[in-house]
């Protein structure tokens, strides 16, 4: 099975508003709210480390569940992102388009959009 | 506003976040508009250091919505350098230009540096008329071009349309050339005070039957009925309420490091050249101040029946003297939509019929003489 890899559209707008990610779009300005999983990745995304070991290290090791779920549950989610273009994922290691600052730590809810 | 960005900012406003910063990057403008209420010299402006250095802060404090304004921000060199920093740091960045300096390389950076907006000053559809404002002849013609350049990058493009005495009939004119360009336009009747006080600027205010005419127009604010409606009595929750975000979750920092409420309120609350950005926002005594006003304690306005949709500006009041008393131009607005006068011309009414009988008192004097 392949890794996915994932890094943080660097067109998108992004700040930490009381544990909760807002991300608007650089496509069309959509805005969304990022829910706690959905913050996991965003906050991990750094183009290097693969979902796998995302899942593992922040993921499985600080909630009770099923890694073989939770990895699938992530890779759907970070697709979804990826839809939205607020994520890029890829079978190969992302380079940075540009420079990041380090968000917050998050903590969500269940993803919105617009 | 969407749902979700009204949650934001209600969200930010108890969490006492500053959501939204207005910068202006130079007061040094290349147009010299008859309305505008800037001083165009340069009193020492923010370096490049200390403007990314407050992006530093304004991201730490919170700050996610950045307006880049001015004075035209073009004007500054490392205006690029600024905005590159700005979107390292992941804000959502709008802009507000002349844009008689965007060329087509220009369009091309702002595209890859992802800005939200882009928003214009566009006076008339009529070059002898948009010219006759900006004081710069060709601007129009410049600045058309730029949208086009901004447009076919792809960019969202907003023309702002300042009515005023010397253009109020050419809405209609703009707003074409405005879905000709395929951009979004805005219609503002308000013709603000200078930031010293001046009020020379104000008289280029369009009269009564004009803001009549623009509030009946169906094509600008879409139901008329439900528009020029009269507000239903004001209930706790609206008296309760804070008269506007200046100071609540926005704020505006000029190129001098000046923080204020907002750029149309001009109360002096600190500056980051001396006091970091978050400790102006959070323990200003003037901020606290503005933050603290509640609708209610609004002296006049509370007791108006236009109170719960009045577009009443802190700013203007302010400028008028009181920052809890009425904006007159708002009263008239609401006077022009509704038909209704404010609480404050009638008052102002009932004032000036006291002073008319002051007035006979001259002439009994003669009569005694």
């Amino acid at each position: 099975m392949s890794r996915l890899y994932l890094a943080r559209d660097p067109r998108v707008a992004a700040r930490s508003l009381g544990g909760e990610m807002m991300i608007m779009s650089g496509r069309d300005s959509t805005l969304f709210i990022l829910n706690q999983t959905a913050t996991i990745l965003w906050q991990a995304a750094d183009g290097a480390t693969p979902l796998d070991e995302i899942v593992d290290s922040r993921i499985c090791a600080e909630f009770e569940v099923d890694r073989c779920e939770s990895l699938q549950d992530a890779e759907s989610l970070a697709r979804e992102l990826a839809s939205h273009e607020i994520l890029q994922i890829s079978e190969e290691p992302i380079q940075p388009r540009s420079a990041t600052v380090a968000e917050s730590r998050a903590e969500s809810r269940v993803g919105e959009a617009q | 506003m969407s749902s979700l960005m009204l949650e934001m900012s209600a969200k930010a406003l108890k969490l006492n976040i500053p959501l939204s910063v207005h910068l202006d990057l130079t007061y040094r403008c290349n147009e010299r508009c008859v309305h505008c209420y800037l001083d165009h010299d340069d009193h020492g402006e923010m370096t490049t250091s200390e403007i990314k250095h407050l992006l530093d802060e304004m991201a730490e404090a919170g700050v996610f919505i950045l307006t880049l304004s001015g004075g035209e921000i073009f004007l500054r060199k490392d205006f690029f350098e600024l905005l590159e920093h700005a979107r390292r740091l992941m804000f959502c960045v709008k802009l507000k230009t002349n844009a008689v300096m965007i060329r087509e390389k220009e369009a091309q950076r702002l595209k890859d540096l992802d800005v939200e907006s882009i928003q214009i000053s566009i006076y008339s559809h009529r070059p002898e008329v948009h010219d006759a404002i900006t004081l710069v002849s060709g601007s129009l013609k410049r600045s058309i071009t730029a949208i086009r350049f901004l447009k076919s990058q792809g960019l969202k493009v907003i023309i702002a349309n300042v009515l005023m005495t010397q253009n109020m009939q050419d809405y209609p004119g703009v707003r074409a050339l405005a879905g000709e360009l395929g951009v979004e336009c805005t219609l503002d009747p308000t013709v603000t005070p200078m930031m010293d006080g001046n009020r020379s600027t104000v008289a280029l205010t369009v009269d009564h039957e004009t803001l009549q005419q623009v509030f009946r127009d169906p094509v600008l604010v879409g139901d008329v009925d439900e528009f020029c409606a009269i507000a239903p009595k004001a209930g706790e929750d609206d008296l309760n309420s804070a008269p506007c975000s200046a100071g609540h979750n926005a704020c505006y920092v000029s190129p001098y490091g000046d923080v204020f409420p907002c750029v149309a309120f001009p109360l002096p609350t600190g500056n980051v050249r001396r006091q970091r950005f978050v400790d102006i926002w959070r323990h200003s005594d003037q901020m606290n101040e503005v933050r603290s006003i509640r609708v209610k304690d609004l002296t006049t306005c509370s007791s108006c029946s236009h109170v719960g949709t009045c577009t009443r500006c802190p700013g203007l009041a302010f400028l008028e003297g009181n920052m809890r008393g009425p904006s007159t131009q708002d009263c008239e607005k609401s006077f022009a939509r509704t038909g209704v006068p404010s609480a404050n011309m009638l008052n102002k009414k009932r004032n000036a019929a006291k002073l008319v009988q002051i007035r006979a008192l001259p002439a009994l004097a003669g009569a005694s003489a």
